[in-house]
């Protein structure tokens, strides 16, 4: 009985790998793909994956499953990704910029690098802002460098972590203007707008999105994006005002190393579908939708890696 | 207003009647097993709600919890073991009268308590949340340090033996909550270059791991599960009409235990326990007869019991308004909360102000059902306690709890962490080292951490940064109550200096 069993099982495993073998060079995707998110439920990167799920699905033709794998502000699963995930597109793995930057060098222990893998695609990204509640004082970005000059680390800016995209745009702007603010690191943007509503902080050091949901409540003073967002027609760039500070966090999918390029290929196209689906539900909540991919991503990394390298090195 | 009926209207549904009468039995059940606490009922009930939406997996929560505060009763009058730590001073009264022939009066007059003080303690919830949850945005990084602050004080309370065993505990949470990226700053701290521990110690793993394990090695290492039926039920009936008449004719014990409830379930980190015992101090002390206290007085069920029960809804005020646990159950509850992306605060009053008052409401549901199921099912769920052989019922528990811990975040590395926490917690325990200072540590130490460096952050150009801490009026008064917190956790040490809780300290091993 046993034999008949396992000559069975592997007569059955041999024909299944190599049926695996021949088919998926040709016609990727055939089983189920695992997209890991590495934060907690709810967050933007959940929000954005469960908006995609559906539409990757159809465009696929397979299940993708959206699991999560939360620690570390995403190290825990980046780690894990780059250690164990297998080459064949089938484990899928959401990256942020610039928690993928700066935690290896930040951490001794990160656990993984910054291009141990293969980007496929940064699919959209949110612009930091500096944002002040109604009542404030400041109602231009000159009010605040001036206040600010006068009183060196008198003003106090919340944001989301140590080192975040928030931290480190601040960073830039303190250099840019000549001045000292201070920055309180909160946990996630939840408590910030309690931190802003509670006049706990003089102002936030956020991402666009929470300048349209508290649209009635505060103004938004700038904006470190390119050109102005499309959610916020009325708050003025950095770049208007005279300070070159372009950033944010980029939030995109990564597969491991090695994997065949058709494979990255069919799933560039599939994200620039759901992208293309999605952009009416996500452009007015203050995100960017980008459609990075190729070498756009490594002159994008490029660029990051040069604004936020040295202030993290002079951190450490 | 408005969102109260829709509310209503969406409990009213048979699914979601059916979900809390489910909900309450099982918590019942849970409860009324000697070691199984409401926490561990929550924590076991976890994953089946993953699955469900975020009103129905509410909902069975608050009916568990309700249930199992409920049947903690049963054995504290019935074997003279509280079924859970809520129901420490339900022994003090209610075994005497088991052994006087009066089980069932005790039990009746348990269940009325328990149904009175879950729907005032409701009641509380939706008149006092909303304008606590508007007051929430006042709490900032200095407030927060105090509550924190606040919630360790009662370190001293839960340790009912040994104050230095207490604050031991508490020190082991507070370490254990510094492991990972560190809530400001962001570097990794003790994860001895071992990137998975990045992470940290998930609240609810250490809740399971520090609860669970070591009650399921208790039961495994004494063989305990089959309990001495020696004090059966015995039909001495007393009418429950009787026994209502005697409560409600002087309601003065039963309301005075509610507010006592109402206040401490507020502050967070103070449980059940604390609750029932300084209710019962309370009745004993206000009543014309203390001396019959301790021998079979049916108030001082009543106090212990309808306090409990009010804090099953009462601690959830800074839970939905300030995202702080009010007891240690509430943590998990709060966990689910977060999964199902409702974060505490305003917001679930106003956005999410059906499913918040739907939630609310089940409890006031549960409550009621808790009479009949209470009453009817309480005599035959006692027997199946009784008679389920520990054999059967440690592999399964520890099966479920296993499940459940590696559910919670995909993650093996956290059955790890639950089995260690689990193992160091039965010995600790074996020293008189319980597993709630330990949890109270681990949930305050990081609320307390980040407030102090966020408000220190801040005034750093203050001459004297420390006294940014108490530069406004509320947190002055925050920082009034430490001290007052400080000084009402010795009222169950004079307690016990006084003798009154020695069946505390026999029991201890059974309850946590």
């Amino acid at each position: 009985m046993t034999f008949t069993y396992k000559t069975l099982a592997m007569s059955v495993t041999a024909v299944a790998a190599m049926g695996l073998a021949g088919l998926a060079q040709a016609e990727y995707p055939e089983e189920d793909i695992t997209y890991i998110i590495p934060f907690d439920p709810g967050g933007e990167s959940d929000v954005t994956a469960r908006f995609q799920e559906p539409i990757l699905e159809e465009v696929l033709g397979v299940s993708v499953n959206v699991t999560h794998r939360p620690g570390g502000g995403g190290a825990v699963a980046w780690s894990e990704f780059q250690n164990s995930a297998e080459p064949d597109g089938y484990e899928i793995i959401g990256v942020n910029i610039p928690h993928i930057i700066g935690q290896p060098i930040q951490r001794n222990d990160a656990g993984y690098e910054t291009d141990n893998w293969r980007i496929v695609t940064f699919f959209h990204s949110t612009p930091n802002a500096l944002i002040v509640s109604d009542d404030s004082p400041y109602d231009t970005l000159e009010d605040l460098v001036e206040d600010a000059k006068e009183n060196p680390e008198a003003i106090t800016l919340g944001g989301s972590g140590t080192y975040s995209a928030n931290h480190l745009d601040m960073l830039r702007f303190e250099k840019e203007a000549g001045i000292d603010l201070t920055y309180i690191p909160f946990s996630g943007t939840g408590p910030l707008k309690g931190a802003l509503e509670g006049g706990h902080v003089a102002g936030i050091f956020n991402y666009t999105m929470l300048g349209t949901e508290m649209a009635d409540s505060v103004k938004v003073l700038a904006v470190a994006a390119e050109e102005r967002v499309k959610a916020l027609p009325d708050a003025p760039t950095f770049k208007e005002q005279g300070y070159d500070i372009v950033g944010g966090a980029y939030r995109g999918v990564a597969v491991p190393k090695g994997t065949p390029e058709d494979v990255v290929a069919t799933l560039e196209d599939a994200f620039a579908e759901a992208n293309r689906q999605i952009t009416e539900k996500q452009e007015p909540l203050g995100f960017v939708m980008e459609y990075i991919t190729g070498d756009e991503i490594d002159e994008v990394m490029a660029m990051l890696v040069e604004a936020y390298g040295p202030i993290l090195e002079e951190a450490e | 207003m408005e969102m109260l009926l829709e509310a209503l209207t969406a409990l009213l549904t048979f699914e979601s009647i059916l979900t809390v009468l489910v909900g309450v039995s099982a918590g019942l059940f849970i409860g009324a097993m000697p070691g199984l606490t409401a926490t561990m009922a929550l924590a076991m009930l976890l994953p089946f709600t993953f699955s469900m939406e975020a009103l129905q997996g509410l909902i069975a929560l608050g009916a568990v919890y309700m249930g199992s505060i409920y049947g903690g009763a049963f054995t504290a009058i019935l074997i003279n073991t509280p079924g859970t730590p809520s129901s420490i001073a339900t022994t003090f009264d209610g075994y005497p009268m088991a052994r006087q022939g009066r089980a069932y009066e005790a039990l009746a007059a348990a269940t009325i308590a328990s149904v009175v003080g879950g729907i005032v303690g409701v009641i509380f919830l939706l008149i006092l949340a909303p304008p606590l949850a508007r007051l929430a945005v006042a709490f900032g990084p200095s407030e927060m340090f105090w509550v924190a602050m606040l919630g360790l004080t009662l370190v001293a309370s839960l340790s009912s033996d040994s104050l230095l065993k207490g604050l031991l505990g508490g020190c082991i949470g507070i370490l254990l909550s510094t492991i990972g990226v560190s809530p400001v700053g962001g570097e990794s701290r003790f994860t001895f270059g071992y990137p998975p521990l990045q992470g940290g110690i998930e609240l609810i793993v250490a809740l399971i791991g520090l609860f669970v394990i070591p009650e399921l090695l208790t039961m495994a290492a004494e063989g305990r599960g089959a309990l001495p039926g020696g004090s059966e039920l015995r039909k001495k009936e007393v009418s429950i009409a009787k026994i209502a008449k005697h409560i409600f004719s002087k309601p003065a014990n039963l309301i005075r235990s509610c507010l006592i409830g109402q206040v401490i379930a507020i502050i967070p980190g103070a449980g059940g326990n604390v609750t029932s015992l300084v209710a019962y101090n309370e009745a004993r002390r206000f009543s014309k007869d203390p001396k019959s206290f301790g021998k079979g007085n049916v108030d001082g069920v009543v106090a212990s019991e309808s306090s409990n029960n009010v804090m099953v809804a009462g601690s959830m005020v800074p839970l939905l308004t300030l995202g702080i646990p009010g007891a240690p159950p509430d943590a998990i509850i709060l966990g689910v909360l977060l999964m199902h992306g409702l974060r505490p605060g305003l917001d679930l009053f106003t956005q999410s102000g059906v499913l918040t008052n739907g939630f609310i409401l089940s409890m006031g549901l549960a409550a009621l059902m808790l009479l009949p199921v209470g009453l009817l099912g309480g005599r035959l769920i006692h027997r199946v306690v009784i008679r389920t052989p520990y054999y059967f019922l440690v592999p399964s528990i520890a099966m479920v709890t296993i499940l459940g811990t590696f559910a919670l975040r995909n993650s093996m590395l956290d059955v790890g962490i639950m089995l260690i926490l689990g193992t160091a917690g039965y010995f600790l325990r074996l020293i008189g080292i319980q597993a709630a200072p330990i949890v109270l540590g681990l949930i305050l130490g990081g609320i307390a951490e980040q407030g102090y460096v966020q408000t220190l952050m801040a005034a750093v150009v203050d001459p004297i940064p420390w006294l940014r801490l108490v530069s406004n009026p509320l947190s002055m008064v925050l920082a009034g109550l430490v001290v007052l917190g400080a000084a009402t956790a010795l009222v169950p040490m004079w307690l016990a200096r006084k003798g009154l809780l020695d069946k505390v300290e026999e029991d201890s091993g059974g309850s946590s």
